[in-house]
């Protein structure tokens, strides 16, 4: 260890000192116009500016103590970690796991199965209506997608930035042929994930001629094109208006949970009227999604077209030489991947009530794109961690009305909430680029059967 | 025919908005293999970065003239996005530099998210009109030209001219022509391949700001999203240009401003998006490295 990573060493501090200094004039000029001068519309709807200089003294002072700090206290530190660590030579992966990290998966599924009337329990029907909707179903929903986008970016190596389209092809399937032909959810389920499969043979079979990031534009360029194909056909989608009213899932048409009908859940099992049941019944439907998505990924990567997948991520031109068709194996990868997609679609609109181009924009396809790569491309764990994480955290946000007490009336914490994501992405990426689970299980072994580290699986060239 | 040539002049304009701006995705992409998602946000930046000082401006000296008022903007706008992407360079994308290929792309897709939410923030959500700065118009025959369509060819000429320069004939375009052939070559030959990436950066910064100046001044209206629209059409024009390459990308910006406003001129306003990414969807399918640029050779 030399003398100059000690902290408390006046070289150390000298050199925090500076660089903070620095940040701090850095920061000063980067915020100056857009903190320090405010631009709002007056009584006239003349556009005026008013100073805030309180706030861009903040803005400066957190940059310059925080590059202060990193680099006076936090990197000796940490790099005195990793120089013991790599002296006392102890691999990343360690053999020996606790209890909780060994059973971790079982955990999580009991937890999940109960945590609907674990919430009922503890904070009654109108209380636990936001913890099943808002956070159960909500994170779910972005773990089957990302589940979904991770056989074709993770397993096949594809990078596909428009997965949103296979989502909105389900949501509309199922809200147009739902309220044009009265057909019910379980049978639009398969049937819009069906739909989108086809879509994503239909885009697939000219792009995926293409490689990396060309091919990740022309998915972008898709998932544009649908959306605003959805925005301009007004005739059959009503535009921006967005299709609402759309039909709730039966109970397996046993029961029905539109209230007042017939043979309505709540009358036939003598419960007061309320949502929450529906919303119960939803959970699990989301969660068997869920598990389902999980199961046919864990088979694919044991049957010869998941390993094709994977040999395609390590090397196309090898995969070719060995007489792989990549053609093929690429188109069921993506169709694979949009199949999921769109059944997570029609359960969010019938989830929702309402569907409208608004939801499937570009930034959804980022956020699930960055789900699966925090979490760790590949691993499943990781990306159910990554969608807990990141949606779990935004929403929390929306909770935290304690925080008008500490920033005023006027803060409202929905405002931040993209900002936060946007900044923990970069923040989790800068640190565990391998993503939060940094260990894959190969499914080819030569002896016995091992985790390796998240770095020695390529991520593909598209 | 006149209304022809109008439009022939209106996406001439537009082109070169969308032409400047593809610069900055194409040099990056070039000198680091790295699609910068977040430069259409610095696009939307140097908006800003214009719009407040057009206000702060005509407060204080109320009879500034147009020409002063302009340059101001656009100085003031280059400096301030040339800042800011050089920090997010430092900050985001260098410590990713020889890490895996997907790293860089999701920190620069947080960045875009960050910019367009921060300036939502600190700035508010709402649509920011400025008063119209140049207003003259000249009729020649039938058609109409507006003087703020002449000043936008001509600064995008003179800029262009100014950069050909800069990467063609100064020390400085050599080290990074280098670079971008072959980072580890030039770095053994004495480019100081970091500073050339960070110039890289400033210099596709500066000419976004000249450009998102010049659609504030165009359209006299600034809002926090207008970074994504503007910036993937102008990263469509890279890849239609063939990326990479810097001719491409004025061409490609043309191109994509002259389909735009022919297209919404003789079929529909509100499928023109559409068109755009479906020309792109097209080009790359049949022809992927674009019309100007280097087959990628395929090596194991």
């Amino acid at each position: 260890m030399t003398a100059s990573t000690e902290t408390g060493h006046p070289n150390v501090l000298a050199k925090a000192v500076r660089e903070g200094l620095f940040a701090g004039v850095i920061a000063f000029f980067m915020f100056l116009l857009f903190v320090g001068i405010e631009t709002y519309q007056d009584i006239n709807n003349a556009l005026v500016w008013r100073t805030r200089w309180g706030l861009l003294a903040i803005f400066v002072a957190v940059a310059a103590v925080g590059r202060f700090l990193t680099v006076g206290f936090i990197k000796p530190h940490v790099d005195r970690r990793k120089l013991a660590k790599a002296k006392s030579g102890v691999l990343e992966i360690s053999e020996n796991k606790s209890f909780f990290h060994r059973h971790f998966l079982k955990i999580a599924l009991v937890f999940l199965l109960v945590y609907p009337f674990l919430s009922l329990l503890i904070v009654g029907k109108q209380g636990s209506l936001k913890y099943v909707d808002n956070f159960g179903i909500q994170i779910l929903i972005y773990v089957m997608l990302a589940w979904g986008l991770n056989i074709v970016v993770g397993l096949a190596g594809l990078l596909d930035l428009g997965y949103v389209a296979f989502y909105a092809v389900g949501a509309y399937s199922y809200a147009l042929l739902s309220s044009y032909f009265g057909l019910s959810f379980w049978l639009l389920l398969p049937m819009s994930g069906i739909l989108a499969a086809l879509w994503g043979i239909i885009l697939g079979f000219p792009v995926l001629r293409l490689r990396g990031d060309y091919l990740a534009i022309v998915t972008l360029a898709f998932g544009e094109i649908i959306r605003l194909v959805l925005i301009n056909w007004t005739d059959v989608t009503k535009g921006t208006f967005g299709i609402s009213g759309i039909a709730k899932a039966s109970f397996f048409g046993i029961w029905s949970f539109d209230t007042g009908s017939a043979n309505s859940f709540v009358k036939a099992w003598g419960l007061s009227a309320s949502s929450v049941y529906y919303k119960i019944f939803l959970f699990y439907i989301i969660l068997a999604l869920c598990m389902l998505t999980a199961y046919v990924t864990i088979r694919l990567r044991r049957m010869p077209i998941g390993r094709a997948w994977e040999a395609l991520r390590e090397d196309e031109i090898a995969c070719r030489s060995l007489g792989i068709n990549t053609v093929t194996t690429k188109l069921t990868a993506f169709a694979t991947g949009a199949m999921f997609g769109g059944v997570a679609g029609s359960f969010f609109a019938t989830r929702q009530g309402f569907v409208s181009p608004e939801s499937f924009v570009f930034l959804e396809s980022a956020v699930i794109l960055a789900i699966v790569v925090l979490g760790g491309m590949g691993s499943l764990t990781g990306i159910a961690i990554a969608a807990v994480v990141m949606v779990g955290g935004t929403e929390v946000l929306r909770e935290m009305s304690f925080l008008k007490a500490v920033f005023g009336p006027d803060f409202t914490p929905e405002l931040y909430r993209m900002l936060l994501f946007g900044l923990a992405m970069i923040i989790v990426m800068l640190f565990k680029p391998r993503g939060f689970v940094g260990s894959r299980e190969p499914t080819a072994f030569l002896k016995e059967r091992r985790a390796v580290s998240g770095s020695f699986t390529k991520e593909g060239h598209g | 025919m006149e209304y022809f040539i109008q439009q022939l002049i209106n996406g001439l304009t537009l082109g070169s908005i969308y032409g400047l701006v593809a610069i900055g995705y194409t040099m990056v992409y070039g000198i680091i293999g790295m699609i910068n998602f977040a430069h259409g946000d610095i696009f939307m930046l140097g908006g800003f970065a214009a719009l407040i000082v057009f206000l702060i401006a005509t407060s204080f000296f109320a009879g500034i003239p147009v020409a002063l008022l302009l340059l101001l903007m656009l100085l003031v706008g280059m400096l301030m996005t040339g800042l800011w992407n050089w920090t997010i360079e430092r900050v985001a994308y260098r410590p990713l530099r020889g890490s895996f290929r997907l790293a860089p792309l999701i920190t620069a897709i947080g960045m875009s998210i960050v910019l367009s939410n921060f300036i939502q923030v600190t700035q508010g959500p709402r649509n920011k009109p400025i008063p119209p700065m140049v207003t003259d118009v000249f009729h020649i025959g039938g058609i109409t030209i507006s003087l703020k369509q002449v000043l936008i060819v001509i600064i995008t000429a003179v800029l262009l001219f100014a950069f050909w320069y800069i990467v063609n004939k100064t020390p400085l375009g050599r080290a990074q022509r280098a670079t971008e052939q072959d980072r580890k070559m030039a770095a053994l030959l004495g480019v100081d391949v970091d500073r050339t990436i960070s110039i890289t950066f400033i210099m596709g910064a500066a000419l976004a700001a000249v450009a998102g100046g010049m659609y504030l001044m165009y359209y006299g209206v600034a809002s926090f999203n207008d970074g994504f629209i503007p910036g993937v059409k102008a990263f469509t024009a890279a890849v239609l240009g063939g990326i990479g390459s810097l001719p491409g990308a004025v061409l490609g910006g043309l191109l994509i401003g002259l389909i735009e406003s022919l297209w919404s001129a003789y079929f529909s306003i509100a499928y023109k998006d559409v068109a755009t990414f479906a020309i792109l969807a097209f080009v790359l399918i049949f022809k992927p490295t674009g019309i100007l640029g280097r087959p990628e050779v395929e090596k194991v």
